[in-house]
């Protein structure tokens, strides 16, 4: 079981909080064509396609059972240790 | 096959006390060029360059693998074999795995021990009733065997069971054609019979990176130096990403943990497979007596091949709950393998936008059953450079377009 640094709650067991895969997804804005709507590839790039990373990777969580907060984290997916990055709120 | 297994072999090697038996295959040095290499040894890729050779007339061909055959996730997942998905173009891809099944042991002269023993899905709740009998229907309207157990009948299958459980067995589906295969036998059986076939598996030989030029396969850089091809098959389940990533590839895949444990080698007490969406479990008991379970996959991503343990906690909490009579059974070993999760629970077998380069992944937590099946449509897409008909609706293309097949009812929990 992972011990998640909840930036405002500290450490706690992992079954205290969910997972929300990878940080820094953006929706796509701004009138990709004329009409000002996404096209397909850029909509299913941005619903589907994912880092995947094998190595350090930034990831969100939710403090679920907790400040119900969401955070962002940086962990090893390999070793799954967390990285000490700075842990601000998103 | 000079080297075929039968009867009189068996005898006669056993007269010898079993000391002379050949290799089973060889283990060359890889050649400069191949006319298609497969990446990833395990059964899927196995079984794509089998029938590669046998059906569509490739001899040239090597599988490459970084570590040893067969020591991924088809030494890792639990075994079970059916085809009752919902939707008609996973049903039919399924059951034309399950079809190839049937007749696997022949065809590779080798013993899987596919053992057609049935597989049934538990319904704990009304709508779960209605969920199953409509997908029994889909499947006999696509030509696979489904039946509805009233819970008396479940019982009768499964003694030992507890119906009566917080969530109460309403009923299930009933696959007789459904069961249970020897994993390592796989490999081996489909290595064996590509061997003999004249392709090379070659092991300890990781890819390191993939050369193109003007969007189209030059070759693969591996740890035995570079080898020119220029078809490439990518069938490396959970790194899918990481090897696509060399060829500037993206995908809609994340990898996570997947735990399983067997118990103890016990007395024969279940003779089916029982699984269970709702409260998520299924087991099985193989032949050598050890109970097989599964848990699901853990909610992070995971390159680790390890989970928590409170998820594995969490299913033999199930497990105990379902079969009361097992909670003094220890537990024996514990392990994890590394799943490619795609959005729509339904793999990927497709070809992609460069030229030469063919992917199958996306299999997530459910690829074993459809081992030959998948070997099979990916053979045929790497040889005509176009998906059999089979494999069509499972293109990358379909995370664009929009047409998933949203398998997450009959897939996506119990495998």
């Amino acid at each position: 079981m992972l011990l998640i640094h909840c930036p405002w709650c500290g450490p706690r067991a992992e079954t205290e909080f969910s997972y929300g895969g990878e940080a820094g997804i953006q929706r796509p804005v701004g009138a990709a064509t004329e009409e000002g709507w996404l096209d397909d590839e850029q909509w299913g790039n941005y619903l589907f396609m994912r880092r995947n990373t094998m190595g350090v990777f930034r990831e969100q969580w939710v403090h679920t059972h907790g400040c119900r907060r969401w955070f962002e984290l940086d962990r090893d997916t390999v070793s799954l240790a967390f990285q000490p990055a700075p842990q601000e709120p998103t | 096959m000079g080297n075929r297994y039968s009867i009189f072999k068996l005898i006669r090697h056993g007269l010898r006390h079993n000391e002379q038996w050949p290799q089973a295959w060889r283990s060359p040095e890889p050649a400069r060029e191949y006319d298609a290499i497969i990446v990833g040894a395990g059964g899927h890729g196995l079984a794509t360059a089998y029938y590669l050779a046998r059906l569509h007339g490739m001899h040239n061909i090597a599988v490459l693998d970084k570590g040893w055959l067969g020591g991924g996730n088809t030494a890792r997942n639990t075994t079970i074999v059916r085809s009752n998905y919902l939707w008609d173009e996973s049903s039919q891809l399924y059951e034309k795995s399950m079809q190839l099944w049937e007749g696997l042991s022949q065809d590779l002269n080798f013993n899987v021990m596919f053992s057609q023993r049935g597989v049934m899905n538990l319904a704990h709740s009304l709508q779960e009733v209605r969920d199953t009998r409509r997908r029994i229907n889909a499947n006999r309207y696509n030509g696979v065997d489904g039946e509805w157990l009233t819970p008396e009948q479940v019982a009768e299958r499964a003694p030992g069971i507890n119906l009566n459980t917080r969530y109460p067995v309403m009923g299930a589906s009933w696959q007789p054609r459904g069961g249970v295969a020897r994993h390592d036998a796989v490999a081996w059986g489909f290595a064996r019979a590509a061997d003999q076939l004249g392709v090379h598996i070659i092991e300890n030989c990781p890819v390191t990176g993939i050369r193109t030029r003007d969007g189209q396969v030059e070759g693969v850089e591996t740890g035995k130096g570079f080898i020119r091809t220029r078809k490439l098959g990518l069938v490396v389940a959970g790194h899918s990403s990481v090897v696509a990533d060399m060829a500037g590839l993206r995908l809609p895949i994340e990898s996570h943990p997947l735990q399983a444990l067997v118990s103890e080698p016990i007395k024969p007490v279940i003779n089916t497979v029982v699984m269970s969406n709702a409260i998520h479990a299924y087991i099985s008991q193989s032949d050598k007596g050890d109970l097989v379970i599964g848990a699901g996959i853990d909610q992070y991503l995971g390159y680790g091949q390890r989970g928590s343990f409170h998820t594995i906690e969490r299913t033999l909490q199930a497990i105990v709950e379902l079969f009361p009579m097992l909670s003094r059974v220890r537990m024996n070993r514990q392990w994890g393998g590394i799943v490619d999760v795609s959005p729509d629970a339904c793999p990927i077998i497709s070809t992609t936008p460069v030229k030469g380069l063919y992917i199958n992944c996306g299999w997530g937590t459910g690829g074993f059953k459809a081992t030959p099946g998948s070997g099979w449509v990916f053979a045929h897409t790497i040889a005509n450079n176009q998906a059999h008909r089979l494999n069509a609706a499972f293109s990358l293309d379909r995370f664009y377009s929009g047409r998933l097949i949203d398998e997450h009812g009959a897939a996506a929990v119990a495998h």
